[in-house]
């Protein structure tokens, strides 16, 4: 392998670990302020316990989600070089305000987590909540529109290798930054309601009857079906994105190789080695109707483009994961919130709290597959269009061991986090802290 | 002046910005590790986890402020620094990666593992170092160009140049006066005698080697790059002056005026920092990159200060209240004992 492959795997691989930890900062700060609100709202000690809780760990996901942060900042111009030399003055606007919004986000949130007993009125501490959620979402959505801009450049003119008429504000906002945002917005904080939920879960699993385990899974459930149908309506509108902007992208995904109206959607399978799909459950017309909202809409192939611009094939299966997932989690959560509703007694079940418990993580890996379906999906292009993935990368030979020591410091971050985490709930459980919390208002009292 | 001079004084800015929040951070590390080897650790702890806890998350930022920044007015820096810093820069992303997040562990989750704060300690001395390898470089002289055109860091002469190492000794002995001038002040604050009475001798201790090893570069620059020992000896007022900002500091920490000592140590510091970036102009690489040839598009140029302008305007207020918060309030720092 040479620098390029290895300058891509080292990028996916720091990019696959700081998603984990940026889906969870962008989703985290508005279920605190959700919990922190209604704790206040209606005078409840276990909703303020509970943004308590969750920022005590958030702090934790936070503290690796800048590091790595800044890993992946500096990687971007250490194996990106000539990437980075020309993009720079495309979008160097977007980047620059994301660490505004980031500077932001990190002061506020540092002040909120000092000043629990600070201020006399608890709404003075809940408004600090508000730059924190508004910080989050500002980076995600300057940092997408960096991504997008990389899938549709524009807001130049290229003459002869020179760059002209540059326009910062048209580059930003590119025919792919709308679904962008909103899918990465909405998804981040389907997310996250979805990983508080199988926390949730988990205690009552374990046989833990307490009202603030109720609480919080009815809660974080009912925030993770909202978001669910957000992000798939989002996605549908992606698909059509992809279609009209990306229909290699798209093509690859659904191994759709001949240009025709009626096309089916092809969920799962496996391609042969003469491009043939073996297996898969075709959905008739359903292609179509994603991208055109028509049976009959005709579909971009493979087989119209030119073969050195195919992405690879194998993007069917994150795309596949990502959608199955997906679906799966809206269905799931609309039928708790219909089973909390009508008081069936199926959600008390073992089985079905299993299924709770792993809402989280399978949420997770949708948003891995889906980041890996959209980055693995513009190969060859690094800036799709104008600039192809090796001719970006660095050319220094020494890659492949920065990688094996990335590789090595990324398994100890991951392990320390959740030995950490698990470590911090454990020892100190609800019900003592709310016992501590009923101690000290009695005190109070006399 | 000149946009590119404009963009670059503000970068320095931020890379100043950097070095002294950096400094206090790194230092802070340091003595807090040091301190457990030489049994004072119970009389610091308390002064140095108060201080961190808040801020160390905006420390980092300042780095990426510094950095993202370079690349929007100066994208061509991109290209060298980047393919020539390769193993350096990821040296000191590794150690910034461990720092952080170990700090993050062993504060928030499990308290004070030893292991831990050693770790921590031994960072905070080891990122300077590598991180003013950028600095090293950017003064010319390590970079080679292979037979086959691509350009390659000169391990070699780097690790033997007797100019390099008195780089990173700098580094590392301003770390600790930094941070140390920066902790009496706030020991005095925080009215915590014993420990004040500790930095107060750390920083009489790092404050001469300070003195030595930027005077020793100066007189190594002579044979390393004339013509920018010459842009230094025609600014030598600045460093004049910054050397009496040095003396008043140590006036006033004998004076047992902790807060104006920090400030001036600040000064001195300033006064230095911008005086050695004036020396070096135009150049950002000697002698391949000037801030002219390098620079953005004007259309970005604009953007970026703009922007810049108004995120300034959100920012000084906010640093304003965590200042106020936490590290001028009296009842937050003392709450501690």
């Amino acid at each position: 392998m040479d620098s390029v492959e290895f300058s891509r795997y080292l990028t996916m691989l720091t990019l696959s670990v700081h998603v984990i930890f940026a889906t969870l900062g962008v989703g985290v700060p508005i279920m605190i302020t959700i919990a922190h609100w209604l704790g206040l709202k209606r005078n409840d000690e276990h909703y303020i316990l509970l943004a308590k809780r969750w920022t005590r760990g958030y702090v934790i996901t936070v503290a690796v989600g800048v590091v790595t942060g800044t890993a992946i900042a500096l990687q971007l111009a250490l194996l990106w070089p000539r990437f980075m030399e020309f993009a720079g003055q495309l979008v160097a606007l977007p980047l620059f305000m994301e660490t505004f919004a980031f500077f932001f986000e990190a002061i506020f949130l540092g002040i909120y987590l000092y000043t629990w007993d600070r201020f006399k009125n608890p709404w003075r501490h809940f408004y600090l909540l508000i730059p924190v959620v508004l910080g989050s979402g500002m980076s995600a959505f300057f940092i997408t529109t960096v991504n997008a801009f990389m899938n549709t450049p524009q807001g130049f003119t290229l003459v002869d290798g020179v760059l002209t008429n540059i326009q910062p504000l048209v580059a930003m906002f590119n025919p792919a930054t709308p679904t962008k945002v909103a899918h990465v917005l909405t998804s981040a904080y389907m997310t996250t309601a979805f990983v508080l939920a199988s926390i949730a879960a988990y205690h009552l699993l374990k046989g833990n009857r307490h009202e603030y385990h109720r609480k919080a899974l009815a809660l974080t459930m009912k925030v993770a079906l909202i978001f669910s149908i957000a992000t798939a309506l989002v996605g549908d509108l992606s698909g059509k994105f992809l279609a009209e902007y990306q229909p290699e992208k798209l093509a690859a995904a659904e191994w759709h190789f001949e240009t025709e109206g009626e096309a089916p959607l092809v969920l799962y399978g496996v391609l042969t080695e003469t491009n043939e799909v073996k297996y898969a459950i075709r959905i008739p017309y359903a292609l179509s109707i994603l991208v055109h909202s028509n049976p009959f809409g005709e579909v971009t192939g493979l087989n119209d483009i030119p073969e050195e611009y195919h992405p690879p094939l194998v993007i069917h299966y994150f795309f596949d994961i990502m959608v199955t997932i997906g679906i799966w989690l809206t269905v799931f959560s609309l039928f708790y919130w219909i089973a909390l509703w009508r008081g069936w007694s199926v959600i008390k079940t073992k089985l079905f709290r299993i299924l709770l418990v792993a809402s989280g993580p399978l949420a997770m890996i949708a948003i891995e597959a889906g980041w890996w379906f959209t980055e693995v999906g513009r190969q060859p292009w690094i800036m799709r269009g104008f600039m192809s993935t090796a001719e970006g990368a660095t050319d220094s030979p020494y890659v492949w061991a920065m990688f094996i020591a990335f590789a090595f410091l990324y398994m100890i971050l991951l392990i320390g986090t959740v030995v950490v985490l698990t470590r911090m709930f454990k020892r100190n459980p609800v019900e003592k802290e709310l016992e501590k919390l009923s101690d000290e208002q009695r005190s109070v009292a006399k | 002046m000149s946009i590119e001079v404009l963009g670059i004084s503000v970068l320095w800015l931020f890379l100043f910005g950097y070095v002294i929040v950096a400094s206090i951070d790194f230092g802070a590390g340091f003595f807090n590790a040091s301190t457990i080897i030489t049994k004072k650790h119970h009389i610091v702890n308390t002064v140095i986890q108060r201080y961190l806890s808040p801020v160390w998350e905006i420390t980092n930022v300042f780095l990426v402020f510094f950095f993202v920044g370079m690349i929007g007015f100066f994208p061509q820096t991109a290209y060298y620094f980047g393919t020539v810093l390769l193993i350096p820069i990821s040296i000191s992303i590794i150690l910034l990666v461990l720092r952080g997040s170990y700090y993050a562990f062993s504060t928030y989750g499990t308290k004070g593992h030893f292991g831990y704060t050693l770790m921590y300690g031994v960072t905070g001395v080891l990122i300077p170092a590598s991180l003013s390898t950028a600095l090293i470089v950017s003064q010319g002289g390590f970079i080679v160009e292979t037979a086959s055109g691509r350009i390659d860091l000169d391990y070699m002469a780097l690790l033997t140049s007797p100019f390099a190492w008195s780089i990173v000794a700098l580094s590392l002995v301003s770390v600790l006066f930094i941070s140390a001038s920066f902790l009496a002040y706030y020991s005095s604050v925080a009215e915590d005698w014993d420990a004040l009475k500790l930095f107060k001798k750390y920083t009489w201790i790092w404050s001469f080697p300070t003195m030595f090893t930027a005077l020793g570069i100066i007189i190594e620059m002579k044979w390393h790059n004339p013509a920018h020992f010459e842009g230094l000896l025609a600014l030598w007022w600045l460093f004049a002056l910054s050397f009496a900002c040095f003396v008043v500091s140590l006036w006033l920490l004998k004076t047992k005026r902790y807060g104006w000592s920090f400030i001036f140590v600040v000064l001195q510091f300033a006064i230095a920092f911008y005086a050695y970036g004036v020396s070096r102009y135009p150049y950002l690489l000697y002698p391949y990159l000037t801030i002219y040839d390098s620079f953005t598009n004007q259309t970005m140029a604009y953007a970026l200060i703009i922007v810049f302008v108004l995120g300034l305007m959100l920012l000084i207020p906010s640093l304003y209240l965590v200042f106020k918060l936490f590290i001028m309030n009296k009842p937050y720092i003392k709450k501690g004992k």
